[in-house]
Order: C-alpha cells, then sequence, then structure tokens
C-alpha cells in the first residue's frame, strides 16, 4: 500500500470540471514530479490533498495517505492531518510569511497547533527545524521578521514550518521558481536531503521539466486536468509516449532558429555608467548607507545584436535597465543610443527614447484593464510627433499582424488575451515606433515552456525581418542560451565576463559564471524529444 | 523607531506651522477689514477705529501674527468680541462636552464595527453578511439628526430613560453626564460604525485572500483561527487610518447633534462665533481643529508603528 494513494480523482468547481480521473501513487521516501503548464491541474491535485480547496469545489474518487480517506474526513480531522501529516511549500516566499510576525513565532506555531507543549519547548522545537531547514538561529535570530530576511531565506522558514513535526508527505508547490538559479540549487538540494533523512515522500509539482530530472524517482505529465503520462523518470525521459510529454520536452529544449547578421556598427554604447543609492540611516543619528547598484559598467552592443544581460536579482541588471532605457540618470559615465545621449541635461531624450522600447515580465501587470488594445499599442506614441489618423491605424495593424495577431484584436480588451497573446501585444507596442533596440526585461520568464517557444521563435523571426537589436536581461540562463549572441554577466553592480555566447556557456572563465551554469537544472543529456 | 517617531514629529510640527500662517492669512489679508465685517454694514467710524486698535490691526502684519502665534503657544487665545471673556477659558468649557462625547462616540463605533466587520467577513457571501452590509448602507444614508430625533421621541419622551437634551454638567456626576452624551454618543456613532464595519470588513477579506493565510491554513489553523490570529492585525491599518479621520471628525463635525440635543459642544460655539462675526474665536477654534486633526494623525502614525514591525525599522 502506497503512503499516497490517488485514484480517480475528480474535481469540479461550480460545475466545471478541473480534474478528470486523475491516479497517482507515492512511496515513502520517494519523490514525485508532477509536471504541467498552468491550467494543468497540478496545484489543485496537491490542494485536494491538502483539502484547501476553493468555495465550491466537489471532489470525486479516493486520496488516501497512509490508509486515511482524506476525502472522507471532516474539517476539524483535517485541520489536525495539515501541518502534522502533510506539510506544504509554496511558490513565493515574499508573501507566504506573515509580515507582522516573528519567524520563530511563525514557525512554532506549527509545534504548538499539533503538540501539547509549552511554549519554552515550541521554540526550541522551532529552532530546530530551522537550523535543520539550514537557518540556524544562531546566525538568523528567530526574533527576525520576514522582511529582513532574503526571498530563499524566506523559502527556508516556509520550509522549517512545514517539516517541523516530521510530516509523511511534503508537498511542495513550484517552491523554487520565484528564486534566483543558484538559490534554486540550494533549496532543491536542501528538499532532497530532508525527504533522505526522514523518509518522508515528497509531491513535487513544477512546470520546469529540468528541475525534476535529477530529484524525482517518478514523474507524472498533466494536462488540462488529466495525467497523460507518468513512469519512473529515466525512463520516462528516455522514451515518451504521449505526444503532450514530447511537445512539453521539445519545448523545453527549443532554440529558434536564428541568422544573426551584427553589424561593426554600434548601436548602444554605455561607458563607465555607475549609479549609487542612499538608504536611510539605520539609527537617529547613524551614518546613511550608500549601495552601489552599478559599479562603472561599460558595453556596446552591435546593431543587429542580440545581447544577453545575466544576474541574480541585486546585482544591478534592473538599475541599469532603467538608466538604458531614460527612466532614471546615471550619476556618472555615458550612456549613447545611436552616438546621442540618452539624457541631455537631466531630461531624457525623447528623440533617442524612440528608438528603444521595452517588454516587460508580466503579461498581466503591464496593461491598464481599461483600455482597449489599440490605445495601450500606440502608447509609445507619446515620445514621437503627432502621428495623424489613418497612419495611427495602419501601424497598429502592420504591429498587431507582425507579432501573429490580427488587426481585428485592436478593438478588444486585454482581458480577453491568454498570457502568451498578451506578451504578443506588448512587442506589438514596442515595434510601433518602429525601434532600433528592444529591451526584453525577462519578457518570457512568466510564461508556459510551449509560449516560450513560440515567444522565442516570434522574437529571432522579428530581429530578422527588422534588423532589430536585443537586449536580453534574465536569469535564465537556458532562454538566454538560445536567442543571444553574446553574453554579459553582471554581478555586484559589476560585469564579471563577457563573451559569445556558446564560448562563455561552453568554457565559463569567471568562476560566479562556472557556478551558475552549474546551479542551473538541467535536463539528461539523453532524453529524447 | 526613534527616527521613524522624530520624523513624524517634525511632519506633525511643520504642518501646525504651514496651518498657522494658511488660518491667519486667510482671515486677516483676504479682502475686507476683520473689524468692519465683525461690525457690520452700519458701525460707526469711531467703533470701528477703536476695534481695529483692540484688535492691533493697526500693527504691521507679520507682527501680528507672531503675536497671535505667540499667544497660542501660551494659552492666551485673545478675548472674544462678542462675549468679552478670553476664548481659552470657552473652548475649554466647550470642550468639557465635547471631547468625551467624541471619545464616547468613537468608543461605540469600535465597539460597533469590530464585530459586525469581523463576523461578516468570515462569512462572505452568507445571507448574513449581505443583510449586515445592506444594514450599514442604511446607517450611512440615515441623516443622523433624524435618527436622532427618532431616538428622543423613544428613549426620552416615552420610555425616559435618557435626557432629550442639555448638558447636565460635570458637577452633578458621571450619571448623569452618562445620562446627557448617551443619545447624541449614539446618533453620532451609528453612520460612523457603518462605514469602520465596511472598512473593516473589506481590509479583512484583503488580508484573507493573502498568500501568508494559506499558509497558515496548511500548518493546521482553522479558518477561524487563521482570520484571528494571522489576518486580524494585517487588516488594521487601514482601519485604524479611518478611525483617525472619524475621530477628528467627531470632535468638531457634531453641529446638527450637538443642536438637536441642546449640548453646549465646540462645533455650536464655532457656529455660534461664525453667526456673531466672533473672527478672534473663530480663528483661535479653527486652529485648535486643526492641531486636534494633525496630532490625531500623529497618534495613529504611531499606531502604525506599533502594529507594523517593517515600519518600526524605518
Amino acid at each position: 500500500m502506497s503512503l499516497l494513494q490517488i485514484r480517480n480523482l475528480s474535481l469540479s468547481i461550480h460545475g466545471a470540471e478541473i480534474l478528470h480521473e486523475v491516479s497517482l501513487s507515492l512511496e515513502a521516501g520517494e519523490i514525485l514530479g508532477v509536471i504541467g503548464e498552468s491550467g494543468s491541474g497540478k496545484s489543485m491535485t496537491a490542494f485536494t490533498t491538502m483539502q484547501l480547496l476553493p468555495d465550491g469545489a466537489a471532489p470525486r474518487g479516493e486520496v488516501r495517505l497512509d490508509g486515511v480517506d482524506i476525502l472522507g474526513c471532516t474539517e476539524r480531522e483535517m485541520c489536525a492531518i495539515r501541518g502534522r501529516d502533510i506539510g506544504m511549500v509554496f511558490q513565493e516566499p515574499m508573501t507566504a510569511l506573515n509580515p507582522l510576525k516573528t519567524i520563530g513565532d511563525q514557525v512554532a506555531e506549527t509545534v504548538l497547533l499539533h503538540e501539547k507543549v509549552s511554549r519554552a519547548e515550541a521554540q526550541e522545537r522551532a529552532a530546530e527545524a530551522l537550523t535543520r531547514a539550514e537557518l540556524p538561529p544562531e546566525k538568523f535570530p528567530m526574533s527576525r521578521y520576514p522582511h529582513e530576511l532574503s526571498g530563499g531565506q524566506r523559502q527556508r522558514v516556509v520550509i522549517a514550518m512545514a517539516i517541523a513535526l516530521r510530516p509523511k508527505l511534503l508537498i511542495a508547490d513550484e517552491p523554487t521558481t520565484a528564486l534566483d538559479v543558484t538559490t534554486q540549487a540550494q533549496i532543491l538540494t536542501l528538499l532532497k536531503t530532508l525527504v533522505k533523512q526522514d523518509g518522508m515522500a515528497m509531491m513535487m509539482i513544477t512546470h520546469d521539466l529540468a528541475v525534476v530530472a535529477d530529484m524525482a524517482d517518478h514523474i507524472a505529465i498533466m494536462q488540462k486536468g488529466r495525467v497523460v503520462e507518468t513512469g519512473p523518470t529515466e525512463q520516462i525521459f528516455r522514451q515518451m509516449q504521449h505526444p503532450y510529454s514530447r511537445a512539453l520536452l521539445a519545448a523545453s529544449t527549443h532554440a529558434p532558429e536564428r541568422d544573426p547578421k551584427p553589424q561593426d556598427s554600434p548601436l548602444l554604447e554605455v561607458r563607465k555608467a555607475r549609479r549609487t543609492y542612499t538608504l536611510p540611516a539605520k539609527t537617529l543619528f547613524g551614518e546613511r548607507r550608500q549601495i552601489e547598484a552599478v559599479k562603472g559598467v561599460s558595453f556596446t552592443l552591435k546593431r543587429g545584436e542580440s545581447l544577453g544581460l545575466v544576474g541574480e536579482s541585486g546585482c544591478g541588471k534592473s538599475t541599469l535597465t532603467r538608466a538604458i532605457l531614460g527612466l532614471e540618470e546615471v550619476q556618472s559615465g555615458e550612456i549613447l543610443l545611436d552616438g546621442e545621449p540618452v539624457f541631455t541635461g537631466h531630461r531624457p531624450n525623447d528623440a533617442v527614447r524612440r528608438k528603444m522600447q521595452v517588454v516587460f515580465q508580466d503579461p498581466y501587470g503591464s496593461f491598464n484593464p481599461r483600455h482597449k488594445v489599440a490605445r495601450l499599442v500606440v502608447e509609445p506614441f507619446h515620445l514621437t510627433p503627432e502621428v495623424p489618423r489613418a497612419e495611427r491605424e495602419a501601424r497598429i495593424a502592420e504591429a498587431l499582424t507582425a507579432v501573429g495577431l490580427t488587426p481585428a484584436d485592436a478593438h478588444k480588451y486585454i482581458h480577453e488575451f491568454s498570457g502568451g497573446q498578451r506578451q504578443r501585444i506588448a512587442i506589438a507596442r514596442a515595434l510601433i515606433t518602429r525601434p532600433e533596440l528592444i529591451l526584453l526585461d525577462e519578457a518570457v520568464s512568466a510564461l508556459d515552456v510551449q509560449v516560450r517557444a513560440q515567444i522565442l521563435d516570434l522574437l529571432a523571426d522579428l530581429s530578422e525581418r527588422y534588423g532589430l537589436s536585443y537586449l536580453f536581461i534574465s536569469h535564465d540562463l537556458s532562454v538566454v542560451r538560445t536567442i543571444t549572441d553574446r553574453v554579459m554577466v553582471m554581478k555586484s553592480g559589476e560585469i564579471v565576463e563577457e563573451g559569445p555566447t556558446s564560448r562563455v556557456f561552453d568554457a565559463p572563465e569567471h568562476p560566479y559564471t562556472r557556478a551558475l551554469i552549474a546551479a542551473a537544472p538541467r535536463l539528461p543529456e539523453d532524453a529524447a524529444a | 523607531m526613534l527616527r521613524y517617531t522624530l520624523t513624524r514629529f517634525l511632519s506633525l510640527c511643520l504642518s501646525l506651522a504651514v496651518a498657522s500662517v494658511v488660518i491667519f492669512f486667510a482671515i486677516e489679508v483676504l479682502p475686507g477689514d476683520p473689524a468692519s465685517i465683525m461690525l457690520g454694514v452700519n458701525a460707526q467710524p469711531d467703533t470701528l477705529a477703536a476695534l481695529r486698535a483692540e484688535l492691533g490691526l493697526d500693527q504691521p502684519m507679520v507682527a501680528r501674527y507672531l503675536a497671535w502665534v505667540t499667544g497660542l503657544l501660551q494659552g492666551d487665545f485673545g478675548i472674544s468680541y462678542t462675549y468679552r471673556t478670553p476664548v481659552a477659558q470657552m473652548i475649554v468649557d466647550r470642550l468639557a462636552v465635547s471631547l468625551p462625547l467624541a471619545l464616547y462616540a468613537l468608543g461605540l463605533t469600535v465597539v460597533i464595527a469590530f464585530p459586525v466587520g469581523i463576523w461578516a467577513a468570515s462569512r462572505r457571501g452568507s445571507v448574513g453578511d449581505v443583510s449586515i452590509m445592506g444594514l450599514t448602507q442604511l446607517g450611512v444614508a440615515i441623516p443622523n439628526f433624524w435618527f436622532a430625533m427618532l431616538m428622543v421621541l423613544v428613549f426620552a419622551i416615552n420610555l425616559q430613560w435618557f435626557s432629550a437634551g442639555g448638558f447636565a454638567g460635570w458637577d452633578a456626576g458621571l450619571f448623569a453626564v452618562l445620562k446627557s452624551l448617551t443619545l447624541p454618543a449614539v446618533a453620532l456613532a451609528l453612520p460612523q460604525a457603518s462605514i469602520l464595519a465596511r472598512v473593516m470588513r473589506s481590509a479583512l477579506l484583503d488580508t484573507l485572500s493573502e498568500d501568508f493565510i494559506r499558509t497558515a491554513r496548511a500548518k493546521g489553523l482553522s479558518r477561524r483561527q487563521a482570520l484571528w490570529r494571522h489576518a486580524l492585525r494585517n487588516a488594521l491599518i487601514p482601519v485604524l487610518t479611518i478611525i483617525g479621520m472619524q475621530f477628528s471628525f467627531l470632535l468638531a463635525g457634531g453641529i446638527i447633534i450637538e443642536n438637536v440635543f441642546y449640548l453646549p459642544g465646540l462645533g455650536r460655539l464655532i457656529f455660534q462665533a461664525i453667526s456673531a462675526r466672533d473672527l478672534v474665536v473663530v480663528e483661535s477654534v479653527v486652529m485648535l481643529l486643526v492641531f486636534a486633526v494633525i496630532l490625531v494623525n500623529f497618534l495613529v502614525e504611531l499606531a502604525y508603528a506599533a502594529v507594523d514591525p517593517r515600519l518600526r525599522a524605518r
């Protein structure tokens, strides 16, 4: 009898079928990777196992944990099971903790809820759990509040809460998606170690095949609420059967066909750019600390080139991006586009700015929901001289067609589009001024692998058709590898390595680049698509 | 925390300074001579000159401003032109009614709004929630003077539990004070409680949909426990903001209720002063009210810091 046995589980929410006849099993001490795109039902499977479902949810079928019929449990019984028998780790560590309570209290709460122990003993147990999650109280006092910790450290607090009572099952729902590659590698190693130490079973939910490739014993691939393929990890990667699984694997390793023709003339020149921020003093008359976000960065982007900028959060890449876009001035150094400065006399230079546009990460948050697509797409026109109405219409139609949409889409609202389509609209908005340079700031990071592959193809195609240059800013090494000609690695405000993409990835010189590449999850070499 | 408190305190002082300038010059500099406004169109030239001298209008403007501000700082608010008594004493007398009334009403507001808001939020979408929210709509919509009159009819005239109007004075004892202030406090509190309950409910609902509530539930907390232990304190920030605004409003905004219950409060003082064109009183009472608003905001900001460790760190 397996530790977790899910049999023919169906789930409908307000009548809409979310899961269809899902069957999964998981043994103690094993890791099951549940893989799928957004909307595939992978998280809902986990929430059904926890019985933490939204109102109007009606599960049918069977979920047994160590013999206990979960779907038959009352809410009171479930409260006793959650946290004690099943622990859960979530995707977004920045918001998963109560900002008003200390980390010690939050971990101790798990213990106090389920066991009749004194407050002091609960604190002791919390200290032990935090130590096991590699956040020892000697270094990170339990009196700290969540905002005093980084994302990776907060995820360790969530993990400590989940494992404090050594549950039988740990559910991890995209636990590393929001983290940097090196932090991701550390958290994955930690989870693996904990599973081994405690003989715990773990259900690892992710959209990234590479993440589970070298940690899961079994893999289940889900699509539209069904398990389409399941089996031992090695077998799955060697001989995928289901067309959807194959498509998923193909999309994760997809590299668009590119034929770069960089010219020798420079398009964007950044010379010794420096930007410092002054932080408020910690004490009343204390010294105000200075943070150097960008420390004298210089580089050149050639016309027609696709240049990657890689680095972890806090390395200064966002500051640099804002400076290039003319949203924030650098304190010293120069930024020239096409030989002209982005800032003239402390004012952003519109004539220069209209030659570059930007596409951001979040396809949901970067549009005003009250405007129609036509109006959203022409927003960059405020940088240009008045465009006649007839030409406007033509330009909108042209931009939408270029990104694979139709001119009729101009009259729709943004909520009528999927994430991938919205990112196409963002690209259309960037194309409208016929720029020479597009900054892609994590532009494909929030997308599912299949959609991501399509957008990468589109970008490759557009660069060829319009002779566009790209500055591709991302923390995702595998994507940068497929879409750039040259790459720069940024750490603590400096560019530590720069070179042709293939050279940097195959023979990294700087130890930090090596660490980054080593930390990035990889698919097995013999994975057959 | 010290830094946070001090910067807030500095901003309090600065706001007061700016407010005093605005109030002073609005009354003194705007077209029309204060003395002739106070005396009306038919004033005799010699009376006018005497009043101008009394008000110090023959002095330069900056000197008058400084004299006014130093007076305020020393508790000297000037002499009322109409009543010929020190304004400071008048304000103290009126505050003895208005301040307890405002606190009483605010206390009732909180005591009603918190349980109602929390109860409605925890039963979102239920019949109870919908009907309670409908009632709060009504509470906001019904004019409080009308409601006050109804209460006078029922509780003062028919049942004779409370007094229908007037203020017995503190010398008459706490019971007598409660007897005269309860109905006005209820009338003032009802619309405020309706507003605050709605704010409480929506702030709680926002917090309940946060990720950390899901984390708390995954630990094994019941819905109820998650609400009380994790959501409530997080929902307090918007609620505190509204409470601060309501207190300032209750202190001076009870003019109509004070009239209905014939209470000698600040609201009536300012109303009478405006009718009598007693600018000395108007100026001082307005300044006092501004001071109260700014002080309450300062206290609310300190309360934020007490609730939220992220603000304390600043």
